[in-house]
């Protein structure tokens, strides 16, 4: 074939292109896979027992944590589905919100009476916690990985590993409103951990989900 | 022409273009299908690969920009995102080429000029074969408004659908099109 005919074909009848339309349907996804993660979270291990839930500030630091990531994740996957662009900055966010997090954690548990320590890092169900944050993310992933690969990725390997940490940190939102672990070493270790590995795993899957 | 000129001139053509534009987005097709000729050729001249593999790099990327071009945003450059998408395909095509890269002749690099408009090559790609490729009804939208250059509603009517189903199947077909081509050689 020659390239003109192809040309040909590419302009003829040419429909005009909505714009932002990549924009909108990510943050689409993204609501979407969280409202799924919490539907997940509701039926299987549920809303934290004794209703307390809505009154602890632990609840709202693991949320701004977790909102954090998301929204530094979202904004960098916007910018890695346009070819060309990027975005270090959010890199840093990403970055600092962790370091953050990882140090209030460590001090937390430097300060605290040795006896304690073991119960603040396991809290009562880190098991629960270190399975439920990769599983209610699947669907979040899923999601994601789908209207990525109606944008144009250049960097799979990158923007699987944003996929997959905006979609643990979904997961782990879902989780909070179960938790029962008050704790700021719970957080980093499990919260931080546990989306990490997300992020982890997001970059393996990614250049083998997203080609094109 | 010097680069910014360059880059004003392509990016007004791309967006007039997404507005719909049919005479801009050939202009713009035409002038970045030497562009890529120029990069992709130099690119496998090292890796000692002749002009028809160049073409079928020119017209994959050429696809790809076609039906990504909803990715492009108008307040950014241009340029860089054109190169982003060749960039991508060259190592998308090592990747794939991997396997028989191994036994390759390098000496015969020698009289490759960096002519771009060498346009009169044919990629080894078959338009009829790709076509054939479609799904029947996939193939008869994009025969009607690409080819036979039937307005939207002259091909609702030809193939029984309504305009809507057909831009979308047109779009999806491209689409489709574009994934032939990739797994061309592979």
């Amino acid at each position: 074939m020659k390239t003109d005919q192809l040309i040909n074909l590419l302009s003829t009848n040419l429909e005009p292109v909505k714009r932002g339309e990549t924009k909108r349907t990510l943050t689409w996804t993204i609501l979407a896979g969280g409202l799924a993660a919490v539907c997940l979270m509701l039926a299987t291990v549920g809303l934290r027992p004794g209703g307390g839930w809505f009154i602890s500030g632990y609840l709202l630091l693991k949320l701004l944590f977790m909102l954090t990531l998301i929204g530094a994740g979202a904004a960098l996957l916007a910018k890695l589905v346009s070819p060309g662009q990027d975005g270090r900055k959010l890199y840093t966010v990403i970055l600092l919100a962790f370091l953050a997090v990882g140090s209030v954690g460590v001090c937390a548990l430097v300060l605290a009476p040795p006896a304690a320590r073991d119960q603040m890092m396991l809290g009562s169900q880190w098991v629960t916690c270190a399975l439920c944050i990769p599983l209610f993310a699947i669907i979040p992933f899923s999601a994601l990985i789908w209207a990525l690969r109606n944008g144009a990725p250049t960097n799979l390997r990158r923007t699987g590993a944003v996929a997959g940490l905006v979609a643990g940190a979904l997961g782990a939102v879902a989780y909070a409103f179960h938790c029962p672990d008050d704790s700021l070493p719970f957080i980093a270790l499990w919260y931080g951990g546990m989306v990490a590995l997300c992020a982890l795993l997001g970059a393996m899957l990614g250049p083998r989900l997203l080609r094109w | 022409m010097n680069v910014s000129t360059s880059e004003l001139e392509l990016r007004a053509l791309m967006i007039s273009g997404l507005d719909g534009d049919a005479a801009a987005h050939r202009t713009l097709l035409e002038n970045l299908s030497s562009r890529l000729r120029g990069y992709f050729t130099g690119q496998l001249n090292r890796i000692g690969r002749g002009p028809v593999e160049a073409e079928d790099l020119v017209q994959g990327a050429l696809m790809a920009i076609h039906t990504r071009r909803h990715t492009y945003d108008s307040a950014q450059l241009f340029t860089p995102w054109v190169y982003a998408i060749a960039r991508y395909k060259f190592v998308d095509y090592l990747r794939r080429e991997k396997a028989s890269m191994r036994d390759l002749p390098i000496e015969d690099t020698k009289e490759m000029t960096s002519s771009d408009n060498s346009g009169h090559v044919e990629s080894s790609l078959d338009l009829e074969r790709l076509m054939a490729g479609l799904a029947p009804k996939v193939r008869k939208a994009i025969q009607a408004v690409k080819l036979d250059g039937l307005s939207v509603s002259e091909a609702a009517a030809q193939c029984g659908m309504s305009e809507s189903n057909v831009k979308v199947t047109v779009h999806r077909g491209l689409k489709a099109m574009a994934r032939l081509i990739r797994e061309n050689r592979s």
